[in-house]
């Protein structure tokens, strides 16, 4: 028995130098010793081994269903008018009147919205076209054969009870968090003493900076390191101080994979739990902005902050994610207009994560921070790609909100995500009533075209 | 895994409902699949307030009558199978139906029973016989609030007195189906894209 114990230990030594020396600490100084890029390539190699055995055996086996990534349904892409006369065919009709069929145009879009629509598909984690042997990604794939079921069984092995102590050991009990509430305290305390609560922010830009740039560098480095992750950053165009940066959302992480590769003071919504401990220990030395959503004074608040901030040019460039909730990666939905009213020049950043390797999508409303992280460290790893675009101002012209839409879809583009207008807070709201009323305009403007009545004659008591 | 395992479709359901509504293997699965997604609850049911947490459907004119004629009559929930069975009426029309088995009743997605499904969109009180009060009340959910009383009256009493020809001023499903013959019934279907087993 003992025996055995003095073995354990000295394995968990072993363990413990190769995971400090060899990953950790090189890491934190930003270097790299190829052991992620490695690992990496091995598991495209074997998701691709995986994925052509399984369409094999879709042909053999024809039951099982094949994924569809574009949507279940064909949709006719015409307008409202288009589609009408289509389905009146050869009904002569001047100038519009209505037909008693026109009820089906909308029961028919109806119907295809129940089947399949836009919207609801973006908050929950999306379907991947093949399996990449996750347990829990496996949805409708039924066994193909042998080899394949070995694969995953070796895969659940190896992510936990190797992958998983591994990153965790490094990651949050010792290295990662503990290094980062320490160092920022030490950085927020320091000042706080000697000169005062109100010249933190300038102590700490003009002596601190340095330091505090560090200490997040460091700590920001290391998390990553605990997920295996493989960042491949577009260095041109990084923001520049006194900008906004801007990013579509799809999990917390983003932060620290931005974090990464340079500095920001950051906006977002209070958490409480283990975010809260971190939010909060974040503020203590970078001016960070954290508010809660729904409280309207504080929405006031914040713009005001956001001003000043970026109104002082050698701040720290914020970071702020318009879109307001967690996405699921394939889309970029509504940028809401706040953060470009600011004024100041915006840089935005498109963020894609690689869903072979693993799930990067919190969903807030199905998994909590700790079963989120959970979840991240037993995937295979966490790649991700990152490209800076080239800074973007408003027009002469232009208002907030096409300024929104010219952002978005610059980095609907360039991330290769689907560019949706909808709003993301539908994840936990109704739709506003001015969307269908949208819908009846444009009906009535069909059957009343060129009947000589005015389409405008509407009701007096508006 | 969550719910979506915990309750898989057994072959003899998949089975029944393909007899029922003529959808392939695959596409019931494909459907369950998307029943359960908008099955917040996990209770094997829809509720209204689920089909209204669709956007599309939200914003559409006619979404809550489209919602209610998957209900029947009182009920506040509705199964997998009621759901299948309302979406049938919206499956293509395919030739080669006709002739497997023409003793059969009528399918759900033939052509007259996707002109029923129209008609119950107005006739809500169900008697069978679309009034003017009837018609005004969709045509009022059609286009909101851009046209006044008086035009939408006029409307309404062009359309009736098109379609009635036994003269009672309602229009019945026989006098319906005559109204639409020119209607391009193919275009009333929701094509789903999956491939053919």
């Amino acid at each position: 028995m003992e025996d055995l114990w003095t073995v354990a230990v000295a394995v968990f030594q072993l363990w413990m130098f190769v995971v400090v020396f060899l990953i950790t600490l090189p890491a934190m100084f930003g270097l790299s010793l190829g052991v992620t890029s490695v690992y990496i390539q091995i598991l495209v190699k074997l998701l691709e081994w995986a994925t052509i055995r399984i369409q094999r055996g879709r042909q053999e086996q024809p039951s099982v269903p094949a994924p569809l990534p574009n949507g279940i349904i064909e949709r006719a892409e015409g307008s409202m008018e288009e589609e009408m006369e289509q389905l009146r065919r050869s009904r002569s009709l001047e100038g519009g009147e209505f037909a008693l069929s026109d009820a089906l145009y909308f029961c028919k879009k109806g119907l295809e919205s129940i089947v399949d629509d836009q919207v609801t598909q973006r908050f929950s984690s999306e379907d991947l076209a093949s399996w990449n042997l996750l347990t829990r990604t496996n949805q409708n794939f039924r066994y193909i054969s042998l080899r394949l079921t070995i694969f995953w069984g070796i895969g659940v092995f190896v992510r936990y009870c190797v992958l998983f102590p591994l990153r965790s050991v490094i990651a949050l009990a010792i290295i990662g968090l503990s290094w980062l509430v320490i160092g920022t305290t030490l950085v927020g305390i320091l000042p706080e003493n000697r000169y005062g609560a109100s010249t933190v922010h300038t102590f700490g830009d003009c002596l601190g900076e340095a330091q505090t740039e560090h200490v997040h560098l460091s700590s920001c480095r290391a998390r990553p390191v605990d997920l295996s992750t493989c960042v491949s950053f577009c260095r041109e165009n990084r923001p520049q101080k006194g900008g906004i940066c801007v990013a579509n959302h799809t999990t917390p992480i983003d932060v620290v994979i931005l974090a990464n590769d340079g500095c920001y003071a950051m906006v977002g919504q209070i958490h409480g739990g283990l975010m809260g401990v971190i939010q909060r220990s974040m503020v203590r030395s970078c001016p960070h902005v954290w508010f809660e959503r729904s409280e309207m004074k504080d929405r006031h608040a914040v713009t005001t902050r956001l001003r000043a901030h970026v109104a002082a040019k050698t701040k720290l460039p914020i970071l702020i994610f318009p879109e307001g909730t967690c996405i699921n990666n394939t889309s970029v939905m509504m940028f809401k207009k706040g953060s470009f009213e600011i004024g100041g020049t915006i840089h935005p950043v498109a963020i894609k994560y690689d869903p072979r390797f693993g799930d990067a999508f919190w969903n807030s409303s199905k998994y909590n921070m700790v079963s989120y992280l959970l979840r991240t460290m037993t995937s295979w790893a966490v790649v991700v790609n990152v490209w800076y675009l080239p800074p973007m101002t408003i027009q002469d012209g232009e208002d907030a909100v096409q300024f929104a839409n010219r952002v978005k879809s610059a980095i609907a583009c360039r991330g290769g995500l689907l560019d949706l207008a909808w709003d993301g807070s539908l994840k936990r709201g109704k739709v506003k009533d001015a969307y269908k009323e949208e819908q009846q305009k444009m009906y009535s403007r069909v059957i009343v075209r060129q009947n000589g009545i005015s389409a405008t004659n509407t009701r007096r008591d508006n | 895994m969550g719910s979506r395992a915990s309750r898989l479709l057994r072959e003899e359901e998949i089975e029944e409902i393909k007899k029922e509504t003529g959808f392939s293997h695959s596409q019931i699965t494909r459907l369950y699949s998307r029943f359960t997604s908008l099955d917040k609850g996990e209770n094997g049911t829809l509720s209204r307030e689920d089909f209204q947490r669709i956007p599309e459907l939200a914003i559409n004119p006619l979404g809550d009558r489209i919602i209610n004629a998957f209900f029947p009559e009182g009920e506040d929930q509705v199964n997998f199978r009621g759901f299948m069975r309302t979406l049938a009426h919206f499956r293509p029309i395919e030739d080669n139906e006709k002739n497997k088995n023409p003793s059969a009743t009528e399918p759900l997605n033939s052509r007259t029973n996707k002109l029923l499904f129209a008609f119950r969109l107005y006739d809500l009180d169900r008697d069978d016989k679309i009034s003017r009060d009837e018609l005004l009340q969709v045509l009022r959910m059609m286009v909101g609030v851009n046209i006044s009383d008086e035009q939408l009256g006029s409307i309404a009493d062009r359309t009736i007195q098109e379609a009635d020809t036994n003269g009672d001023s309602c229009i019945s499903f026989n006098e319906f189906i005559k109204a639409s013959f020119v209607v391009n019934i193919h275009i009333c279907t929701v094509v789903l894209v999956l491939v053919n087993i």
